[in-house]
Parts: structure tokens; C-alpha cells; sequence
């Protein structure tokens, strides 16, 4: 099926969402969408599949103009939509979730489990997609579950499947599969759209990309025209690098040892097990691994945020196995959270308050118990322009400030304390290319300043860019210490999938 | 769904600070919804009052149906006022002739209004000072009546201190009694987890039939009286009139406004406010600071109590002097209403205490003076709160545009601990 976006235009109060956008989408085509956070493709991908009216604009399918008044007419119309954040129910099987909404019933309206059993495994079959009809959910693997959500688009007989960045949650070999399943859809003639921020992947599988920035077409190119340096231009306005500059390391003496270190997740399995290893003043120390292989658990063990169940944490020197997250901090260790709205800011607090967040009862800041309002503002409008951070004033709530500003509050605040160790996790995740360029840097130069940095990321081009040393993990452990100028991608990715090869040292 | 853009920019008002919230916004903006909601509870007050008088509906269908509805709606709405404000002319007679019996007479309903306003200022704190730490302190009734049994045992079981010693200590008492009763619910939420709002309610229970018990005690109860009714406090534990003997007035609500000062310089100035603020607003973002959560619950549920506790002790020492079953009744609960309409916020506390001191004392004298039942004032004083409660209701109503809201929040936020 084909599809035309036709001047489609999105308001939102105090802000264009979407701005007169054009996008074909051709039979049988892979389009990429590419785009920062807050460019607007999830504004678009919700006004084409019936969440949001467009306030202007016109969506033709095979040339004949449809309105949708919600994701039930666009499902109707022939169009699948897999969401970045799964809509399954954990304690169904894999058939129950696909008919769920879309129920084949039999005489007396009782429900036809056999018959939609067969047509999930069929799906399942011809396009390469190995999933269980029988599993369920909660037994799956995250690459499985976005393997059902894709099965339950074509259940509901799908030509235009909307792909809002599949590949985020996955591992380099399963976003390979997903490549081969997004391959054998378009040969039978389906259209894809495909979300995504990542360069590498939309060259490599996309027929035609279209860049949006500020809620705008900024261009269509092919993979044969552009290159990462040219899209990464489009998406972001202006020229960035895309390569962290650095030196080599000169590491000194151990700042960090931990040994034998043990904790348990939330619900008391264990997460992190028997993990030892060292990093040293001025070297970073990359943590690689799939999201959910205890590399959260590790970092919350560090930073006491999470009890030790056995083994040790030092910092130079002093014991820190399960200490208060307050003694953490004054023994020198900076805290990028992973997520940062969570942890990270008080999103209703001034950009000026959450610059102190963890320093607001030391001096300056504070004398006893009083605030001194003038040292918190002045320290503000320091950080403001000491880290570029994009804010009207510091008097602003952080929660106006876009992603990339707010992780630059959270750099900021730790980077300006006299730290010893920086523990970031995901420091640039969701952010756009200027932003994670800018923190890169930022993290460099703390590392060549002489700080021990451990860098924890599921982005593997994160890891081996920044990293001087990588540590694999895998299912708690670590499994391989590599050198990142000698290992390539792929072997990276076996690790972290688990199987363990002779590059470990 | 809602329509939200994936990544919000722009500019929002500054969070507000100051004791008198101001900036480009300014102190109207953030008093716009409150007085929106208070006009709209009053003009369906009004239909109540009119559907509810048998004159009015006598009148009904005939054409002296709308002017009945008007005297109606004015004569309830002036007692309203009149018997919580005084009369403007009143007022300026009294004060030209001088004379003392007038004076009296014209002032009363102010000081009726301030009466009544000051225990629901120190209730009122209780439950803000909860909010900006993300409890909801359903309990002020409760710490209350603690406060004011254990001021009222202190006001009559001590004898013949002075003044400058007694009234402290009592004070000091009604403080202590009430955080003790409000540091038990901190204390269990720090430990055990256990909801605030399931474990002040039951304290309110407690506390209200312990001082139903203690009034039939031998402790507490009056030798020469059958009935539960406390003794007297000793006048050195008497809270002193500010405008004499004859009008009910006293030096309580310099406290009540003592402490909404003291609570906002602790909340806005001050390391621990900061702490607190921190707690309600990100409990995570709390503990990756370093800040101790579960201290930080009970200290602020102590506070809050100490804070009722107060308000309980102003009550004994100042307005009855002696303990009754239910002397207080309804004071924390309508203070949960108040905080909200005041946004949590110390000075909006002491606004919306005076509002709803108002309506208290108006609405005896708009009972007195026409057939309008004193219950239209709970219904107004419902409606109120359920405009505050659902912005949204009023935004639309009066085709307004306002970024957020932090009424509703604060609402909403008190559930999920």
C-alpha cells in the first residue's frame, strides 16, 4: 500500500509539533525516519495511526484520502504500529496476546484459540519471526516481545507497519535478525516505517530517509547519497563529530576496586555476581552489556543506592561496601544516573536548586541550616555557562529544560564537585548528536583531569568510542576485559550475548 | 491519551518562593483559580438557595419569581458576609461615636472570623507542610485533639506558676502532644511501609475516643459534674483576649501567623525545607542525594502534628477553656480542604483559613436572618474544594489557559506514597 503525508501540521500549546510535513511511503519500502528527540516523528507516527488529529494536513492511502479518529480506524485502514514501550500483558501466552482486541470467536461468541493459534504460527513462520504461540510473554526475551508485537500487526493484517526505534532494547545480533524479518516483509510487498536516531542502522537497511528536525522535513535522502556525517549535519542543523577526540590514557594509581561484588535485583535474584575489577585515576572504564544483565545493579551498588550482599567496594582506599549514598558522595564519587528523571533532577525544582541537589547543605550553600539563595544562583550561572546549558534563566522549572540541558544540569553538578571516581550510567541516552558529543567531552576531559571513570552503556558505539578499557557483562558477570582498540563491534556483541570467546584478557 | 508533545519547551513560571508568591506572574495568577472556584461554589450555592426556599418556589412561574429568587440569594448572602465581616456602616459608626457597646457589636464578626480561623491555620500547616513532602496528612484532627488534651491537662494540673511560665508550658505541651501523635504514622511509614493515610485515620479514632475516655476519668473530668466536661485551665494558662473581654479574639492567631511564617522560612529557606521539598517532590531523587527518606517522613509528620497540636492547644486555651467530646470537631478535615485550595503553600493556608473562618462564622448569622440552612456552607465549602481539585473544571468554565497547576498535583501526588 502506498501512503502520502500531505502538509501534516500538529500544535500543541506553545509549540509546533509538526510543521506542514510531506512523507511518501512506497510499496514494498523501508522508510527511515530519522530525527533528534522532540523532532516530532512520534508526533507524526501518533497522528497517522489515530492518536492525535492534525490540526492540518491530509493522509492519502494508495491515493484516496482517509481520516482516522483513533488507532482503531488506522488498524482497520491497514496499519500496524510497533511501540517503543510493549503494550503486552506478561501473564498471556503469545497467542492470547495477539488476539487480544481482534478475537476470533466461534458459535455462542466463545473464543477460537486453535484457529488463531494456527494463523500466529503461520505468520511466524513465513516471515522468519521464531516465536512460541504457546510462550508466555513474561518468559520471553525482549527481542521475542518485539517479535509478538510485530506478529500482532500482521494478525491484524498490517500493509504499513510502524517501527517507533526498534532497535533500542536490542543486542547487535538481534538487531541483525530484525533487519532480516524487516527485509522479508517489504519483499512480499509491505511498507515500513522505521524510527530511529541511529545513523548506522538507517544506512545499512533503509530504502529512502527522511530527516525531520524541529518539526520540520529538513530532507530525503537514500543510503546512497548520505553518509553519517551528512545525516547527523541534516538532524541536528549544523556540523558535529561524530568521533570522540582523545588521547591515550596515562592511568595511574586505582582509584575504585571492587571485589567479589554481590547484590541482588528488586525482586531478590541475583544481579550482579562475584564481580571484580579495578579502574584506575585517569582511564574509563566502559561497562558493555545488554540492558538488564545487573549493569543497573552494579552502579546502584557503588553509589549505595542498592545493598551489598557480598564482596567489597573501595575507593581509594576507604571501604564504601554498602555505605550511605551521602558518605559515597563525600569520599568523591560523582553520580550520572541512568534515569535521570527518576533520580537525577526534581524535574519541579529551578535549574538553580538542582545544580545543589546533592551539595545544597555544604558550604557555600548553605550555613547551618540556612540557605544562602545567592551562592546556589551564582553557582548556577557558573555551571550555565561553564556547560552551555540552553535555559532562559536558572530560575526555570528543569522540567522545561529539553533532555540533552537536563543531562547537562546532572554532568554539571557532579563535575564540579572534587570527585575522585565518576560513575556515569547511560549518560547519553535519548539525547540528541550535539548533546552526546558535548558529553563525551565532558567525560574525556574529566578522565584526562585525572578522575576514574566508570562509563556504563547499552549504546556499544558509546562504549568503544570513550572507553580505554570494556567490561562485558553477562547475566551479573563479567565475562570478557577487552581492549577497545582490539576488538571489533561483532565480537563485542557475541559477549554481550554471552558466548565467550579467547578475546577476554 | 492525551494530547502531549513528546518534548515540552518553554517557559513555565518560576516555582514559587516567596512568602507572597510574585515574579511576572505575579500573586493574582496563582490566587485566579482559587477565586474562580470560590465565585462559581457561590453562584451554584445560590441555585441551591433558591430551589430550597418554599417562598421562592411558591413563586414559581409567576413573575414575582425572579425578584423572590433575588431577595432570597441577597438577604442569605449579605448574612453571609454581615455576620463575618461586620457592617461597613456599623463599623463606621461605632468607631465615630466611640461609644464601647457598639464597638463591640460592630466588631464582633471580624473577631468571630478570626476565632475560627485560627485553628484551621495551625491544622491547615499540618497538612501542607505533608503535601510538600508527599504524605497525605489526613490526621490534623486527630494530632489536634492530642494537642489539646495534653495543653488543656497542663493548663489545669499546674497551679499557680505565673503567666510567663504557665501559658508557654501549655503551649509547649499542646506542641509536644500533637507531634507524639503524629510522629507514630511517620514513624510506621519509615519502617514498616505502611500507608499514611490508612494510619492517621486511624489515630483520628484513637484520639477522638481517648479524650471521650479521659473525660469520664477521674483526671480529667469535673468533680462537681456528671457529664463529660473537662476542667477549667488555670487563667496563667489562659491564651490573653487581644480586644478585651467581650470579643473571643486572642493571642492564638498571632501564633497561627508566627508559625505559617515559620513554616515557610523552613521550607524555602532552609537546608531541611529543601530536603522535605525534595522528598515530596522525587523520594528517588532524595535517596540519590543522600538525603535520609524515612527520617525526613518522620520528622515532617511530627511537625505536622506539633503544628495541629498547636492548633488543638489555641482552641483550649484560648476559645473554650475546658474540654468537651468532639470541642473541635471538623477543624482537620476541613483543613485537608484548605491546604489544597491554598496550594500547600503557608500563605495561601493563611488565605483559605480566612475564607473558610468567614464562611464558619457567616453562616450563623445567614441561618439567623433567613430561612437558609447553615448546611448550604458545607455544600459551598464542598464545591470549593471540588473546583480546586479539578482545575481543569475551571479552566474550562472561564475559558482560561493556565500551564499547570499545582493544586491538583499536590492532589494526586498524596496517594502514591
Amino acid at each position: 500500500m502506498r501512503l502520502e503525508l500531505r502538509g501534516i501540521t500538529k500544535r500543541f500549546p506553545g509549540v509546533l509539533a509538526n510543521d506542514g510535513i510531506d512523507l511518501d511511503v512506497g510499496e514494498g519500502e523501508i522508510h527511515a525516519l530519522l530525527g533528534e528527540n522532540g523532532a516530532g516523528k512520534t508526533t507524526l507516527m501518533n497522528v497517522l495511526f489515530g492518536l492525535y488529529h492534525a490540526d492540518e494536513g491530509r493522509i492519502l492511502l494508495n491515493d484516496e484520502a482517509v481520516t482516522f479518529a483513533s488507532p482503531r480506524d488506522a488498524i482497520e485502514a491497514g496499519i500496524g504500529m510497533v511501540h517503543q514501550h510493549f503494550m503486552l500483558v506478561p501473564v498471556f501466552t503469545v497467542t492470547e496476546n495477539v488476539m487480544l482486541g481482534h478475537e476470533e470467536t466461534g458459535a455462542l461468541g466463545i473464543l477460537d484459540r486453535s484457529e488463531a493459534r494456527r494463523r500466529v504460527d503461520d505468520i511466524s513462520q513465513r516471515f522468519g519471526l521464531h516465536v512460541d504461540p504457546d510462550a508466555l510473554v513474561e518468559n520471553l526475551s525482549v527481542g521475542a516481545q518485539q517479535r509478538v508485537e510485530i506478529v500482532k500487526a500482521l494478525y491484524r493484517d498490517a500493509d504499513i507497519l510502524i517501527l517507533d526505534e526498534p532497535t533500542a532494547v536490542l543486542t547487535p545480533q538481534e538487531t541483525r535478525e530484525m533487519f532480516a524479518v524487516m527485509k522479508s516483509l517489504v519483499e512480499i510487498g509491505k511498507s515500513l516505517i522505521f524510527i530511529t536516531h541511529k545513523l548506522k542502522e538507517v544506512l545499512s537497511v533503509a530504502d529512502r530517509i527522511t530527516v525531520l528536525r524541529r518539526g520540520r522535513v529538513v530532507g530525503t535522502t537514500t543510503p546512497g547519497e548520505a553518509s553519517e556525517q551528512k545525516l547527523a549535519s541534516m538532524m541536528v542543523g549544523r556540523d558535529v563529530r561524530l568521533q570522540v577526540e582523545k588521547g591515550p590514557a596515562s592511568p595511574a594509581a586505582p582509584v575504585l576496586q571492587v571485589e567479589d561484588l554481590t547484590t541482588l535485583d528488586d525482586r531478590g535474584q541475583v544481579a550482579v555476581d562475584g564481580v571484580s575489577f579495578e579502574v584506575r585515576a585517569g582511564e574509563v572504564l566502559g561497562v558493555a552489556g545488554v540492558q538488564g544483565n545487573g549493569q543497573t545493579e552494579l552502579v546502584e551498588a557503588l553509589t549505595g543506592l542498592r545493598p551489598v550482599d557480598a564482596g567489597s567496594v573501595r575507593v581509594e582506599g576507604r571501604d564504601l561496601t554498602d555505605a550511605a549514598p551521602r558518605r559515597v558522595f563525600l569520599a568523591g564519587v560523582g553520580h550520572v544516573p541512568e534515569d535521570r528523571l527518576r533520580d537525577g533532577l526534581v524535574t519541579e525544582f529551578s535549574v538553580a536548586d538542582n545544580l545543589v541537589l546533592d551539595t545544597y547543605y555544604l558550604s557555600p550553600f548553605a550555613r547551618g541550616w540556612v540557605r544562602d539563595e545567592g551562592a546556589v544562583r551564582a553557582n548556577a550561572e557558573e555551571l550555565r555557562t561553564a556547560f552551555d546549558i540552553r535555559t532562559p534563566s536558572v530560575d526555570v522549572s528543569a522540567a522545561t529544560l529539553s533532555g540533552g540541558n537536563q543531562q547537562k544540569v546532572i554532568v554539571a553538578r557532579e563535575l564540579s564537585r572534587p570527585i575522585r571516581l565518576l560513575v556515569a550510567a547511560q549518560p547519553t541516552r535519548g539525547l540528541d548528536v550535539g548533546s552526546i558529543a558535548y558529553i563525551h567531552e565532558r567525560i574525556v576531559a574529566a578522565r584526562d583531569d585525572g578522575t576514574a571513570v566508570v562509563l556504563v552503556s547499552t549504546e556499544l558505539d558509546e562504549v568503544l568510542s570513550v572507553s580505554d578499557r570494556i567490561a562485558v557483562m553477562y547475566r551479573g558477570r563479567i565475562v570478557a576485559m577487552v581492549d577497545p582498540t582490539e576488538v571489533t563491534r561483532e565480537e563485542i556483541g557475541l559477549l554481550m550475548a554471552g558466548s565467550t570467546t579467547e578475546a577476554g584478557a | 491519551m492525551t494530547d502531549e508533545p513528546e518534548d515540552r519547551v518553554g517557559t513555565e513560571p518560576p516555582p514559587e518562593k516567596g512568602f507572597i508568591p510574585s515574579g511576572e506572574q505575579g500573586i493574582w495568577r496563582s490566587l485566579l483559580i482559587p477565586f474562580l472556584a470560590f465565585v462559581t461554589a457561590l453562584t451554584i450555592g445560590a441555585i441551591i438557595i433558591i430551589v430550597s426556599d418554599p417562598d421562592v418556589l411558591d413563586a414559581f412561574g409567576s413573575a414575582r419569581f425572579f425578584t423572590e429568587a433575588g431577595r432570597a440569594v441577597a438577604d442569605a448572602y449579605r448574612g453571609l458576609f454581615t455576620g463575618s465581616l461586620g457592617s461597613p456602616i456599623r463599623i463606621f459608626d461605632a468607631v465615630r461615636s466611640g461609644d464601647a457597646d457598639l464597638l463591640v457589636g460592630a466588631f464582633r464578626p471580624i473577631s468571630e472570623t478570626v476565632v475560627q480561623a485560627t485553628p484551621l491555620i495551625f491544622a491547615g500547616l499540618a497538612v501542607a507542610i505533608g503535601f510538600r513532602a508527599g504524605l497525605f496528612n489526613i490526621g490534623a484532627e486527630g494530632q489536634l485533639n492530642a494537642g489539646a488534651i495534653t495543653a488543656a491537662f497542663v493548663g489545669f494540673a499546674i497551679e499557680g506558676l505565673p503567666i510567663a511560665v504557665h501559658l508557654p508550658l501549655a503551649v509547649i505541651a499542646g506542641f509536644v502532644g500533637g507531634a507524639v501523635w503524629g510522629a507514630i504514622p511517620g514513624i510506621l511509614k519509615a519502617r514498616t511501609g505502611a500507608h499514611e493515610v490508612i494510619v492517621t485515620i486511624m489515630m483520628n479514632f484513637i484520639a477522638l475516643r481517648t479524650l471521650d475516655y479521659l473525660l469520664r476519668g477521674a483526671v480529667f473530668q469535673r468533680p462537681d459534674r456528671p457529664d463529660p466536661i473537662s476542667k477549667m485551665v488555670e487563667p496563667s494558662a489562659e491564651l490573653p483576649g487581644l480586644l478585651g473581654s467581650r470579643l473571643r479574639i486572642h493571642a492564638g492567631i498571632i501564633l497561627a501567623l508566627l508559625a505559617a511564617y515559620g513554616v515557610w522560612w523552613l521550607l524555602f529557606r532552609t537546608t531541611k525545607g529543601f530536603e522535605l521539598r525534595t522528598v515530596g517532590s522525587n523520594p528517588d531523587a532524595a535517596r540519590y542525594a543522600g538525603m535520609s527518606v524515612g527520617r525526613t517522613y518522620v520528622v515532617v509528620m511530627a511537625l505536622a502534628g506539633g503544628l495541629a497540636g498547636l492548633g488543638g492547644a489555641g482552641q483550649v486555651l484560648g476559645v473554650t477553656k475546658f474540654l468537651t467530646p468532639g470541642f473541635a470537631s471538623g477543624i482537620g478535615f476541613e483543613a485537608i480542604a484548605l491546604a489544597l485550595l491554598g496550594r500547600a503553600h503557608p500563605a495561601g493556608v493563611v488565605g483559605a483559613a480566612f475564607l473558610f473562618g468567614m464562611l464558619r462564622a457567616g453562616s450563623t448569622q445567614m441561618q439567623a436572618l433567613t430561612a437558609t440552612p447553615v448546611d448550604i456552607i458545607v455544600v459551598i465549602q464542598a464545591l470549593i474544594i471540588a473546583f480546586i481539585a479539578a482545575p481543569a473544571l475551571v479552566r474550562g468554565l472561564y475559558r482560561i489557559r493556565v500551564k499547570r497547576e499545582l493544586g491538583g498535583e499536590i492532589f494526586t501526588k498524596g496517594w502514591s506514597g
